[in-house]
């Protein structure tokens, strides 16, 4: 078990070094929760992990699209695919299976987008409170 | 129908439970980056919920005159 490298010293947070601030970050976009799990903070990797997790699987199974929408004509689209890759090894594993077409005239399909672009935008805030967490900043 | 979840796509077809599954989850996922504190984040993480769930149903009876 790694230790706690955000672990508090004499009240103060004990700030890890740049690479491992590094590592937290990419940990924490591939798999979410994975960055706190690196940390020590098991609790909130956990939460993080079932939570967004729960959501994108959710989304997934409502027939959400995962677009790959990379140009400027449609701007939407693009933070829609921004959003969702933002997840990382989920959502390459979900693309993977097939799971990218979705269905457009599902009842759910726009609930299950909302889903999935929620799961990753929450994935932003998890990458940047691991950052944090790691350069000493948040306890 | 949905491929990964095919025991349920009549339950993933309620606006209530999506609503109150996706309020859940979010509201979990703000108590625990927000908050320090077990208690602290059950009372956020609640009052989160509540509000998803409440401002929610008050827009969508608002809106009821106008169905499109």
């Amino acid at each position: 078990m790694k230790e706690d490298k955000g672990a508090l010293a004499n009240g103060r947070p004990v700030a890890a070094s740049g690479t491992e601030a590094g590592v937290a970050c990419l940990l924490a976009w591939l798999v979410p929760g994975a960055g706190h799990l690196y940390l020590g903070r098991r609790g909130k990797g956990l939460v993080f992990l079932a939570a967004l997790c729960a959501l994108f699987v959710l989304g997934v199974a409502m027939e959400s699209r995962l677009q790959l929408h990379l140009g400027f004509d449609d701007p939407l689209a693009l933070i829609v695919s921004v959003a969702q890759m933002a997840l990382g090894a989920p959502y390459l594993l979900a693309r993977s299976l097939g799971f990218s077409e979705g269905l457009v005239t599902a009842v759910t399909y726009e609930y299950g987008t909302t889903f999935t672009a929620v799961a990753g935008l929450l994935n932003i805030l998890v990458m940047l409170d691991a950052f944090d967490t790691a350069t000493g900043r948040k306890p | 129908m949905s491929r990964l979840i095919l025991l349920a796509p009549s339950l993933l077809q309620s606006h209530l439970l999506n609503l109150v599954v996706f309020s859940g989850l979010v509201s979990a996922v703000f108590a625990t980056l927000l908050r320090d504190d077990t208690s602290s984040r059950l009372r956020f993480g609640l009052k989160a919920f509540s509000a998803f769930v409440l401002v929610t149903l008050v827009l969508g009876w608002v809106m009821r005159p106008f169905p499109s």
